[in-house]
């Protein structure tokens, strides 16, 4: 049942949002090792890149980012948006992404995680979106689809996005962290589930990977946050770019998991700090989620740049007025599209 | 991890939960479960030869329904309730008088966590009854109302209070509930994985429901658990927690109710026959590919705002869009109704429930 994906068909993308990634490097070696890595320096961060030797990678920095994308975009290409300019500029069909504040994690008997060895797995076997298995992943070892599930939905769909997720630091918002500053994720659920067809889902950016011949356009660096920083927690990017993820599997008949690999999120930041920044994207989400929910696709819409390109034109009818930043959200997932399609798909690297 | 300063212990609920056993051979299962089930009451639905005596461990407090009284307390109307199949189970839902209900198979054991300790199945079901769903997104993190856990960056605060649970739907460690045809291919294959999570099932999207480790909300959903003309006479078998999963879920959905599966854990020890069961599922496992298509499209009216209306609506599109499936769906589309109507008579609002009880029929 499952693909054969080759080593060579992968990418690793890092933004580094901080300079010295020696220790993150080393850390993640066993694991990266294999593959061929992007790193994109954030184009705020000042300090030199610091990357210990022994990996195959490339490093893209501001000046390689301007000269490709040009100052004519709405598109910021800075802190946690930096990855993105990493998955336009990639030539493989996968792509593993994950922040620079996180480290392998151990699985319930103690064993260090290769998240990317389950990243691929994810995307290598099928997708279930249609019918809940109430033994979670039926392509897992060990289980199988339940009793009642309909056998003409056995094959399942191509996962197109799986989701990892954190042990230690969780992925709340500020407001939550504030007021649980000692909590810590530490349960280990040994499952991976299909997120079923309609159901939205907040997809945390700190641990993904995805089809980028497939899905690729529709991770786009669109919602910024006026206040937006260097914590997770005073973001929305990535939870407005899960959402056109999904909306767009839905529509294209594609899978999204999540559940392992787990990642170990390193402590660090301010909630209470934060709070003022975030809490904007909080309020946001209200207007975000209903207009996800119900925005419907038309049947032309064949690829993720045409899906994307429809989203966008519904934010700006149906958002843009409620408040600008979604109106400037919206001219960037048209701009990304237009870039998708000059330099996203062309068949060689632009490398500087 | 530090713990919360302070845990609120589960409330035991002996006085508001009625422990449903369908069963045609013993009862010895329950040794095993007499510290954590004692507090409650129980309804054994035997079914089989009624004149074979059930005997329950001693200590239980119980009440126990063998087809004789079936047929004499609900009449002409007992032809709703299955026979020789453990789809008879239903008819303890409907004689209880409490509100929640927890039904477990004969062959179902305690289980253990993964430190070794004894899993309280039912202590689990109450927590999951006794906090809400969030049917509407989902939450990366699972539970959000879970120790430990909370919702994730992105999850609308709007949506935070969730939605009252209506069911919750627990899984089973070392024989899994595997269709025949799966069993036969994978005749060794346990289910080891303990996943510790609990997650609602989101709106909209339909699952398998087993009936071996089930808890619900009788108040919220009670009508909805009718298991379905199954077993003696009929053509097929081992589809009656699924029909009830399938129309409890479009329900719940509909009136904003929640479904919850994953913990608690029981230890599954009997493999049923794999060609029995084929047999019993055969026109299942081809009628359920026009059954899911029928269940994912139906919608029912706004004013049907009660479970009831929106079982009898159920009932009628059954019997308009899978009538010509087979002749079986007409039968099952009258014996829907029929199970309403001995419910209500069973359930009275308002009027003393006992002395119908009494009368019989």
């Amino acid at each position: 049942m499952s693909l054969a994906i080759k080593d060579d068909e992968i990418d690793v993308v890092i933004g580094a949002l901080r300079s010295d990634l020696t220790s993150f490097m080393n850390e993640w070696r066993p694991m990266f090792s294999r593959f061929h890595l992007i790193i994109v320096k954030d184009p705020d961060l000042k300090e030199e890149l610091k990357i210990p030797e022994g990996f195959n990678l490339d490093v893209y920095k501001k000046p390689d980012i301007d000269q490709v994308v040009g100052s004519s975009t709405a598109i910021i290409f800075s802190g946690y948006s930096c990855r993105y300019f990493g998955y336009l500029v990639s030539r493989k069909k996968y792509i593993i992404s994950m922040d620079d504040d996180c480290l392998p994690a151990r699985d319930n008997k103690g064993f260090l995680v290769d998240a990317v060895a389950q990243h691929i797995t994810n995307l290598a076997t099928p997708a279930t979106p249609f019918f809940f298995n109430t033994l979670y992943d039926p392509f897992s070892e060990g289980v199988d689809f339940v009793r009642g599930y309909p056998f003409s939905l056995r094959s399942g769909v191509k996962c197109a996005f799986s989701c990892g997720l954190w042990l230690n630091l969780a992925d709340h918002d500020a407001p939550t962290q504030a007021l649980k500053p000692g909590q810590r994720n530490s349960r280990y659920v040994d499952a991976v589930i299909t997120v079923p067809v309609r159901a939205l889902v907040p997809v945390s950016g700190i641990n993904i990977a995805f089809d980028r011949e497939v899905v690729g356009p529709a991770l786009l660096p669109a919602l910024r946050l006026a206040g937006e920083g260097k914590f997770r927690w005073e973001t929305m990017e990535d939870i407005w770019s899960g959402m056109c993820v999904k909306v767009v599997c839905d529509h294209l008949g594609l899978g999204v998991k999540t559940g392992l690999p787990y990642v170990w999120r390193n402590d660090r930041g301010d909630a209470i700090a934060s709070l003022k920044k975030e809490w904007e994207g909080v309020k946001l989400m209200e207007e975000v989620v209903p207009f996800f929910q119900s925005v419907r696709l038309p049947r032309e819409a064949t690829t993720a740049e045409d899906c994307v390109f429809e989203v966008a034109n519904a934010v700006k009818e149906q958002l843009g007025s409620r408040d600008p930043m979604f109106a400037r959200a919206a001219t960037a997932m048209l701009d990304w599209v237009k870039l998708w399609k000059s330099v996203g798909s062309s068949s060689s690297s632009p490398r500087v | 991890m530090a713990q919360p300063a302070t845990i609120s212990p589960t409330p035991l609920l002996k006085d508001e939960l009625d422990i449903v056993i369908p069963t045609i051979r013993n009862l010895d299962f329950l040794e095993m479960w007499r510290p954590f089930f004692l507090p409650y009451h129980l309804i054994i639905v035997q079914d089989g030869d009624p004149s074979k005596t059930i005997k329950v461990p001693a200590g239980f407090d119980y009440e126990l329904y063998n087809r004789n009284d079936i047929n004499k307390i609900l009449g002409p109307k007992a032809s709703c309730i299955s026979f020789k199949d453990s789809a008879c189970r239903c008819f303890g839902y409907m004689v209880s008088k409490k509100k929640y209900i927890y039904t477990i198979d004969d062959d179902c054991f305690v289980a253990k966590d993964p430190s070794g300790k004894d899993i309280n199945a039912l202590e689990q079901h109450i927590k999951n009854l006794l906090s809400p769903s969030t049917p509407f997104f989902f939450n990366t993190l699972y539970d959000p109302y879970r120790a430990g856990a909370d919702f994730v960056r992105g999850y609308p605060f709007s949506l935070r209070e969730g939605v009252p649970t209506a069911v919750s739907h627990g899984l089973w460690l070392n024989i899994p509930d595997y269709d025949a045809p799966t069993q036969l291919v994978k005749p060794l294959e346990r289910n080891t994985r303990y996943v510790d999570a609990i997650m609602t099932i989101t709106k909209g999207t339909l699952f398998p429901m087993c009936g071996m480790n089930l808890a619900f909300n009788r108040e919220l959903i009670g009508p909805a658990m009718y298991f379905g003309l199954m077993g003696d006479g009929q053509p097929i078998g081992r589809y009656d927690d699924m029909w009830a999963g399938w129309c409890t879920k479009v329900i719940c959905d509909h009136l904003g109710l929640g479904v919850k599966s994953g913990l608690p854990y029981i230890w599954h020890s009997k493999a049923s026959n794999p060609f029995v069961n084929l047999k019993k599922e055969y026109k299942g496992i081809y009628w359920q590919e026009e059954l899911i298509p029928f269940f994912q499209s139906v919608t029912l009216p706004k004013d049907c705002s009660t479970v009831q209306k929106c079982y009898i609506e159920l009932s009628k599109q059954v019997k308009e869009k899978l009538g010509k499936v087979d002749e079986y769906f007409n039968k099952l589309a009258d014996a829907m109704v029929t199970w309403i109507e001995a419910w209500d008579e069973l359930n009275p609002t308002g009027a003393k429930s006992a002395e119908l009880f009494n009368a019989g029929k």
